[in-house]
């Protein structure tokens, strides 16, 4: 899970992490008398957006005069902020943060993730801050540094150390970090981040060292233990069909092609999605209804695809093991029925209960292409693009 | 023969009593694994179609000699499950729970090293020995037993698909595993690869992997240079946005890591057998191991 900087800032208040001194904002009158409170300019304007790359955009201003922090919060609130990491239909801007400048020395990069191949905590950091990170360990990986954890473990002061020295910090800045950089993975390892980045960790003209940036991402598993996270929950950042599906617990992601799909197991359901374009059509999304589906969620599952614009055909793709098919059939007519079909639908079906399953669909009376094996709903499919 | 499992293995199943422990150890019994017990804290001295259950691992070991764990514990307390089994001395922990916290896996991960225990998964459909043992949740008569192919994937229902194709060709498997769609995994594609080499009757491997991390780059790697049978490997992802998760916690393309071309690419470099297509797989199977 993801959330915004400004929320990400306030966690690091939390756990005593500097961040500039500032505050949200949902309109130009409540940015104006935020900047009012931080006693000179320049003020800084930032859109709040769930992707990197905002400067670039036009989405990072700075302010002179109140008088220009209502003109820079107006023009962007409300605009559609394209970066590197939304797509080229961009993200809608519907809050800024709006905080105080600062007389910049050094931008460093600083950054916690989980290493999947070793189990360890990995802490990253680099003399290069304020760029792309996996540009700079493109070009210059001597420029990065990395220190492993294990997590049953705990960060120890001669990590810390080895970090502060490759940073090359002055000597009065080298006991903030010291002391920083735990209460940093702290938060980590409380909040069961997958992510939390500070690009640039700046170092003032006063040798203070402030998280410029925020970026916190969240593990999904582990969300359940952090409902104080799950309130960080932003629906404007998320599609409107994703947002439907979760509410039926459905793992659908809502994608630009022409052919939708239902699929039971996330690996069939992505090699599925690859099927589509070796025939000659698009994923229109990925659905994985489950292994253990129940009709009213196959249901569910196959409206939410019949509602997408965009969608010219359809593939149900099923290997039944503990979701039967005969379920997944029941769940096909339900919605078929209560939504009508208005685009075809191939279904290919196999494992668990098939025939019974095969013999609710064609008694059924729907408009459905069957197809016997994968190479046939293969077939079946490149015929609808054609 | 077969790796990890075989007709001898004695299983206990850890959260026998809950809905889906009850479902899957009844298939596995009907299958004609020997499950011989249970375990479920509070429910110890009670009996789920005649197998005994425990409150504790360790006392289901010491009195029924099982040494193979079957885990069916909630996300939430699965980690401690799995630790609770390397700690009685279990030989062989297969985690079908979905949804571990990351973080819990990577202290489970670090907890058991340097023990002498093999984890399967988590989120895993299991492991299957065909004709002879099932620890997990796969259909069994999709299989075929007697070899000569060995199967390892990252993933369930695609797992079945692959094996289903293998079977129609008339192309039995050795064992089955489906090692796990989460970031972090207990046993790797090379750990089983170590294993196959090692069993004569394994003729050739089918590998299944998906987007998101690097296994299978290093699994090419291994490959490379010190494994002697065919392999035939399969990526999903192809048409998988980065930055998203498919569905498993661990098929996400980060940046520019974990893509389906790298890996394609990395198999075809190493020798590999890529299929691309998985209509034909089973054609395809036919064909690399036809000579095998």
């Amino acid at each position: 899970m993801k959330i915004h900087e400004y929320q990400a800032k306030e966690l690091f208040k939390k756990y005593d992490i500097p961040v500039p001194a500032g505050g949200v904002a949902w309109d130009p009158p409540a940015a104006v008398k935020t900047a009012a409170t931080l006693g000179g300019f320049p003020v800084v304007v930032k859109a709040q957006i769930h992707a990197g790359g905002r400067g670039k955009g036009g989405g990072v201003k700075l302010a002179g005069s109140l008088g220009e922090v209502e003109r820079i919060t107006g023009k962007m609130l409300g605009m559609t902020l394209v970066t590197h990491q939304t797509g080229p239909e961009g993200r809608r801007v519907g809050k800024v943060l709006v905080e105080q400048g600062l007389s910049i020395v050094r931008e460093l990069y600083l950054g916690i993730v989980p290493d999947r191949s070793t189990a360890k905590i990995v802490v990253i950091a680099s003399q290069a801050g304020g760029m792309d990170i996996e540009a700079v360990a493109d070009r210059t990986p001597e420029k990065i540094v990395k220190v492993f954890i294990n997590p049953l473990d705990w960060i120890r002061s001669f990590h810390c150390r080895q970090i502060a020295y490759a940073l090359e910090l002055p000597q009065a800045a080298m006991k903030q970090f010291l002391n920083m950089l735990p209460r940093l993975y702290r938060l980590f390892v409380e909040y069961d981040c997958s992510l939390l980045e500070i690009n640039p960790l700046v170092l003032t003209a006063e040798d203070k060292l402030v998280a410029l940036d925020a970026k916190a991402g969240f593990d999904d598993n582990a969300l359940f233990r952090h409902p104080d996270i799950l309130e960080y929950r932003d629906l404007a950042e998320e599609d409107p069909l994703e947002i439907e599906a979760s509410k039926y617990n459905l793992n659908y992601i809502n994608l630009d092609g022409n052919i939708g799909n239902m699929v039971n197991g996330a690996g069939l359901a992505m090699a599925t999605m690859d099927i589509i374009k070796r025939a000659g059509g698009e994923p229109a999304n990925f659905l994985d209804v489950g292994g253990g589906a129940s009709s009213e969620m196959v249901e569910n599952g196959f409206r939410i695809i019949l509602s997408d614009k965009k969608v010219k055909g359809i593939l149900i793709n099923i290997f039944g093991g503990i979701l039967r098919c005969d379920v997944l059939a029941d769940g096909v007519v339900q919605a078929a029925k209560k939504t009508g079909i208005t685009v075809p639908v191939v279904v290919r079906m196999e494992g668990t209960n098939v025939e019974k399953g095969r013999r609710i669909l064609s008694e059924s009376g729907l408009n459905l292409i069957t197809a016997v094996d994968l190479k046939d709903a293969a077939a079946k499919v490149a015929g609808l693009v054609a | 023969m077969s790796i990890f499992i075989n007709a001898k293995t004695r299983v206990l199943v850890q959260g026998i009593t809950g809905r889906e422990g009850q479902f899957h150890t009844r298939q596995c019994v009907t299958y004609g694994t020997q499950v011989v017990a249970g375990v479920t804290p509070g429910k110890g001295g009670q009996e789920m179609d005649g197998i005994p259950v425990f409150n504790t691992v360790r006392e289901a070991v010491n009195r029924t000699g099982a040494d193979c764990s079957l885990i069916f514990v909630p996300p939430a307390f699965a980690a401690e499950g799995i630790m609770e089994a390397a700690d009685a001395g279990i030989r062989i922990v297969v985690a079908i729970t979905e949804g571990i916290p990351v973080l819990d896996m990577m202290k489970v991960k670090n907890y058991l090293a340097g023990k002498a225990i093999r984890l399967i998964g988590p989120n895993c459909p299991g492991i299957i020995t065909p004709g002879e043992c099932k620890v997990g949740i796969m259909p069994g008569p999709i299989h075929k037993p007697g070899g000569p192919i060995g199967v390892i994937s990252r993933s369930g229902t695609l797992t079945y698909e692959v094996v289903y194709q293998l079977t129609l060709q008339g192309i039995g498997q050795t064992t089955c595993i489906g090692i796990g769609g989460d970031p972090v995994t207990g046993t790797t594609f090379i750990d089983c690869l170590e294993a196959f080499e090692k069993d004569s009757e394994t003729r050739g491997v089918v590998i299944v992997g998906e987007i998101g991390g690097t296994a299978e780059e290093e699994t090419a790697g291994f490959i490379e240079k010190h494994f002697s049978k065919p392999v035939v490997g399969f990526i999903a992802g192809l048409t998988a946005p980065p930055g998203r998760r498919m569905g498993h916690a661990g098929a996400i393309i980060s940046g520019k890591s974990g893509t389906a071309g790298a890996k394609i690419h990395a198999m075809k470099k190493s020798g590999i057998h890529v299929c691309e297509d998985l209509g034909l797989f089973g054609e395809f199977c036919a064909k690399v191991f036809g000579h095998a």
